[in-house]
């Protein structure tokens, strides 16, 4: 379901990160999520209509608005560059109803969250469903430098909350955070690719089940050399350009493809490729090595291609 | 006596892989007298397994404990008397902490709520049933619990119902669950049969 709201107030956080609020035009109340929840945002250009999804970074159970933050990816395929240069207060916005890949296990007796730059973003929903249910956390944040660091703005200051400026001598110890924490203990990462296998390396080496251990990775999906792609139904040969996700140029090609999460996560997208003729650029996080050794599944919304032919049975 | 096989059942009927040691981590062990020769087993393919481990022995002595001296054990007569010993040892433990529980399906289905109520994952906890199959049943009508079921159906201790024993089980509450056998037709209640594993 999509909702046209409109964008009511654009804060710089950082010199690379904005924050965007979008309300109901008629002051409705939008439905409300839980923490960890992201909503995918229409970014049309010309032709061609652009969707990322981003955490949202407001309180989950206030219906008034709707936040996110977005961090200006100049190498990437145009998303957030359109949302820093082409969005400002009281422009209209197409979103997505939220939806959530990244729940707080509300079984855990604690919650440990560690968020790497960016990726502070879903935190800030979670904490205040955290606050809410009276639950116990503690929140890490690390950044390369306090100029970079543009969730500092949106941190409340707390005992719990910790920030780890490396730039200022104070790296995050992944491994003093994690050892000796209570029984039934969560933790929780988003960030880098490296962050993540960090905290789940640490993690294994101190015994903690893989079940109280989570992540979330999704980011946009990165731009790369134009390929060719083969619909088997119709026949139809697509282009997919440079700054294009291959789903993107399906949907330009009114080709109709599930999708959710649009990030790689969610595996709503997976598509069966029916003729591959070289080699798939996996970029998603869902399917497994297996299956991408075989080459016969493919999550259009991240991955590419390189080679003569890729036909997908559509 | 090894591991009871249990018949293939709904997936909510619990299954006891059996005990494997995970080395000399801290532990926490909960048994039974039955359950006690699966640590007594645990600990032969593995005496480090019990250097750090408390052993809390409801309903037998330390006597029965036939192994390597573990950090400590705690005894209690029954349930009842455990659970605050069982919270407590849990409470106070750290992430990395293994749980081992042996004996009835009554006494893992308990301890394994206790533990899942703090927050431990289900699949992490190792359970080995020894002993007899009797079940601990809860009435979904009264909500009462009937200690050591043995046949079905069984008549509720609590609010007096006919119960047919089903393999329906609450993890939250540790028991399986009983329901009415003749609500729809009083009074007409089938043959009593022991139950089977």
């Amino acid at each position: 379901m999509k909702l046209a709201l409109k964008v009511t107030e654009v804060e710089t956080l950082s010199p690379l990160v904005k924050r965007f609020r979008f309300e109901d035009p008629t002051g409705a109340e939008l439905p409300v999520f839980s923490g960890g929840a992201h909503i995918t945002v229409e970014m049309p250009e010309g032709d061609i209509i652009r969707r990322n999804s981003y955490s949202l970074i407001s309180d989950p159970y206030d219906g008034s608005a709707y936040e996110i933050a977005v961090r200006r990816e100049d190498q990437g395929r145009g998303g957030s560059l359109y949302m820093h240069t082409k969005v400002s207060e009281g422009d209209e916005i197409t979103v997505s109803t939220p939806s959530n890949l990244f729940q707080l296990d509300l079984r855990a007796r604690k919650h440990v969250l560690i968020g790497g730059g960016i990726g502070i973003t879903p935190f800030l929903s979670q904490l205040k469903q955290l606050d809410m249910e009276q639950k116990p956390y503690e929140l890490h944040y690390a950044a390369r430098t306090r100029d970079e660091a543009a969730g500092l703005k949106l941190l409340p200051e707390a005992a719990h909350i910790h920030v780890h400026i490396s730039d200022e001598g104070a790296r995050m110890d992944i491994g003093a955070i994690l050892d000796g924490q209570p029984l039934g203990t969560h933790v929780y990462t988003c960030g880098p690719e490296g962050l993540i296998e960090a905290v789940a390396d640490q993690a294994a080496r101190l015994n903690w089940p893989e079940t109280a251990v989570h992540s979330e990775a999704f980011t946009a999906p990165p731009p790369g050399e134009p390929f060719d792609v083969v619909v088997k139904s119709t026949g139809q040969s697509i282009t997919v350009k440079a700054d294009q996700s291959l789903l993107e140029a399906l949907e330009e090609a009114k080709v109709k493809v599930e999708y959710s999460c649009r990030g790689g996560a969610c595996g709503r997208c997976q598509t069966k490729v029916t003729t591959c003729d070289g080699r798939i650029l996996h970029n998603d996080h869902w399917l497994s090595e297996d299956e991408r050794g075989a080459q016969q599944d493919i999550m259009p919304c991240m991955s590419r291609f390189k080679g003569t032919r890729l036909e997908l049975d559509l | 006596m090894p591991n009871t096989e249990f018949t293939p059942s709904i997936p909510s009927r619990p299954t006891y892989t059996g005990l494997v040691s995970q080395g000399a981590a801290p532990a926490i062990m909960v048994a039974d007298e039955a359950g006690a020769g699966a640590l007594i087993d645990l600990a032969a393919s593995d005496a480090s397994v019990m250097d750090h481990a408390h052993v809390v022995l409801i309903g037998c002595g330390v006597d029965v404990l036939r192994t390597p001296a573990p950090a400590a054990v705690h005894e209690a007569p029954d349930f009842e008397a455990a659970t605050p010993v069982i919270t407590q040892l849990l409470g106070e433990a750290r992430m990395g902490t293994q749980l081992y529980l042996a004996g009835s399906e009554g006494l893992i289905g308990h301890v394994s709520a206790i533990a899942f109520a703090q927050g431990l994952p289900l699949d992490v906890i190792q359970s080995e049933h020894r002993g007899p199959i009797a079940r601990r049943m809860q009435c979904v009508h009264c909500k009462g619990i009937t200690e050591d079921v043995t046949t079905d159906p069984f008549t509720c201790s609590h609010c007096g119902l006919t119960l047919f024993v089903r393999d329906h089980f609450s993890r939250r509450l540790g028991v399986f669950q009983g329901v009415c056998v003749d609500a729809e037709t009083p009074g007409v209640v089938p043959e009593t049969v022991e139950i089977r594993p």
